[in-house]
């Protein structure tokens, strides 16, 4: 078990200090000396650090980021960098801290990026709701600007870039690569086909590289620190910190920097200070809503990403939602299926309905009309949805509603019994209880 | 929420299409007048992007800012700007959450309602937050309270976005208050901004440091 005061900062260090969103601030503390260290380098070497530090992609896929930059083809034409700042993960806020605080670490981040994969225009898609963020960005992106560290021949490297903020306007599948890239043209925001991939033909069909706020925002340390003493953090295959968002029922909800690794127990209960007195953790997500679900006996699972995925779930977005004992397995799933459906583009069957079925038969258990065999029907839908979709929008509802229906078949059978006896006395008023509580999604 | 026809959720499902009717084609600058100040903002964005659709949110969004809502008037002004039709303006703007396509009161409070913060009580929140905002039985709320997915800060949830501004933890007691704020134009509840918050990781800070300012200058 790391030790709290053994814990790395990267990311987060002295994030509170008044004025680390303005240029002079961040200057002072060593801000942009890892893009000059970067651009005296060649793209190849810089790109031999990313591959060497190991990072994986802070999103939600966990894709190598070495990798994703070594996709885009050399040659003159017009390639793209677009940082994903739309997080609408449903427990997902670490980069609106990151944004709101120390923007410049991103824009620096960005720039060593785009410098090592030779893209000129860069674009970060903020979701619309982070108003307060998007300003500190504008703000920012300004500053550097004046700097000399945006624009044409940045410090006499040779190497342009333009930035635009671009905000969204509030929709998750925006949050999807190549649904955002339709976003960032104008148009509503549907996932395409892939192939092909964004890396051969995204934004205005152009090679474009698409990475996660935080996985930019590390990249200034890893120049800094070099790409193998970086991969010395953490445990092999996730190397280096990570940002945890813990939220639910925890008394001290937040975000905390981790090294990947260490037990989940150790964030939820030393972190976060674990459920409120009195109250057990029931099941928690462990990187956002869309993972699947993990119960009290699985929070001894080292958090990162190959011990999750053995543990049949995710380390996702990295946003731990704790759900406490108080509180019925069959609300959680409401809710979780309900945000789906609202979400669903609409553009593939099997995720616009599958969400909208998962929706109404977890209606019919709340109001005493399913059987038992209704759960059977429900967990044969999420099967039916999972790999039959443009992108992992139902996916994304199938895996943790499957894995609610799997690990906690028990209370759901009793909900269903319970209410189907209290429904015997006003079957009608159930009904219509269900009804409405299908409308108050869109209310 | 509303149901039409057939029990749908979809606007407009129940009217009937006028066949007749040529599609609105691309509004004449000649005889569409737009604000001067909403022209030149949509026209800088037009200028950020290699194509002038990409400005298609921003300009939308610049155009609910003026007139309330993307009413067929805001859709027409943006069109003719742009030279794009009104028709793929609309597509656009029933797409997104944060676009209103219909006439809205002028303030907003989005309160969260997604996994993190309904598990902290924001059902319960939302509910008194509607009946607040609604001055008497059957009359319409002179605020836009409206229930939203997640807003990307459960660490204060249950939470609400008013105006942008995010606040919270909210308890039913701050409900009052909180309309008021937002009635009077005022900085809303100052000590609950998010803007205002730490860190929670005890590691982050070396030292201590004092909490952040509150935005609207309070």
């Amino acid at each position: 078990m790391v030790a709290a005061a053994e814990t790395p900062i990267l990311l987060f260090t002295d994030i509170d200090e008044p004025g680390l969103n303005t240029l002079e601030v961040y200057e002072r503390r060593g801000g942009y000396q890892s893009l000059r260290r970067a651009l005296a380098m060649t793209p190849e070497e810089v790109l031999e650090q990313l591959k060497a530090s190991g990072i994986r992609g802070r999103g939600g896929a966990g894709f190598s980021m070495g990798t994703k930059v070594s996709f885009l083809p050399k040659g003159s034409m017009d390639k793209y960098l677009v940082c994903n700042a739309d997080e609408s993960e449903p427990g997902t806020f670490k980069d609106r801290e990151l944004m709101q605080k120390t923007p410049h670490t991103l824009i620096e981040g960005l720039i060593i990026a785009s410098y090592a994969a030779g893209t000129n225009r860069s674009f970060i898609y903020i979701r619309g709701e982070y108003e307060l963020q998007a300003d500190m960005l504008d703000a920012a992106l300004h500053e550097a600007r004046s700097a000399g560290f945006l624009g044409e021949n940045i410090l006499d490297s040779g190497h342009s870039l333009s930035l635009v903020v671009h905000r969204g306007a509030g929709a998750y599948i925006c949050g999807e690569e190549t649904g955002l890239l339709d976003s960032l043209e104008g148009k509503r925001g549907n996932p395409r086909l892939k192939p092909p991939f964004p890396a051969l033909q995204g934004l205005y069909q152009g090679p474009t590289l698409i990475n996660n706020v935080e996985t930019l925002a590390t990249v200034p340390a890893i120049i800094r620190m070099g790409g193998e003493e970086y991969a010395k953090l953490g445990v092999e295959t996730s190397t280096g910190t990570k940002l945890v968002s813990v939220s639910g029922h925890v008394q001290r909800p937040g975000n905390y920097e981790i090294e990947l690794g260490i037990p989940s127990r150790e964030i939820i209960y030393g972190l976060a200070g674990g459920p409120p007195e009195g109250r057990e953790v029931k099941c928690w997500f462990p990187g956002g809503s869309s993972s699947p679900v993990l119960k009290a006996e699985d929070l001894d699972v080292p958090y990162d990403f190959n011990s999750l995925a053995q543990a049949g779930t995710m380390l996702g977005s990295g946003a731990i939602i704790v759900v406490d004992d108080s509180t019925p397995i069959l609300d959680v799933a409401m809710k979780v299926a309900k945000f789906y459906r609202h979400e669903s583009c609409g553009k593939c069957t099997p995720c616009r309905e599958g969400t909208n079925w998962t929706v109404k038969m977890l209606e019919r258990i709340d109001a005493g009309e399913a059987t038992p065999m209704d759960l059977e029907i429900m967990a044969s839908v999420q099967e039916h949805i999972i790999g039959n979709c443009l992108c992992v929008l139902g996916d994304a509802m199938a895996m943790p509603i499957g894995s609610i229906i799997a690990k906690f078949k028990d209370e759901l059978e009793a909900h269903m019994e319970a209410a189907r006896l209290r429904g015997g006395l006003n079957g009608a008023a159930a009904s219509e209880t269900a009804l409405a509580a299908q409308g108050a999604l869109d209310a | 929420m509303r149901r039409f026809e057939h029990g749908s959720r979809v606007p407009g499902w129940d009217q009937p299409a006028d066949l007749e009717k040529d599609p609105a084609e691309i509004p004449d600058a000649a005889t569409t007048p737009v604000p001067e100040d909403l022209r030149a903002e949509i026209e800088s964005h037009m200028a950020k992007y290699p194509d002038r659709r990409s400005a298609t949110l921003p300009a939308l969004a610049a155009a609910q800012r003026v007139h309330g809502w993307c009413s067929p008037e805001a859709l027409e002004q943006v069109a003719c700007v742009m030279r794009v039709t009104p028709a793929y303006l609309d597509s656009v703007a029933t797409f997104y959450d944060m676009l209103e396509t219909s006439p809205v009161p002028r303030h907003s409070v989005y309160v969260c309602t997604n996994i993190s913060c309904s598990l902290c009580g924001a059902d319960e929140l939302y509910a008194a937050m509607r009946e607040a905002a609604t001055p008497g039985a059957g009359a319409e709320p002179d605020v836009n309270v409206r229930a939203f997915e997640c807003l990307g800060a459960c660490d204060i949830a249950p939470m609400a976005s008013v105006d942008g501004v995010y606040v919270g933890p909210l308890s039913l007691e701050d409900v009052p208050q909180l309309l008021e704020d937002v009635r009077a134009g005022r900085p809303v509840l100052p000590e609950k901004q998010l803007a205002r918050r730490l860190v929670a990781d005890p590691n982050a800070n070396s030292r201590e440091f004092p909490p952040h300012p509150a935005e609207g200058g309070a």
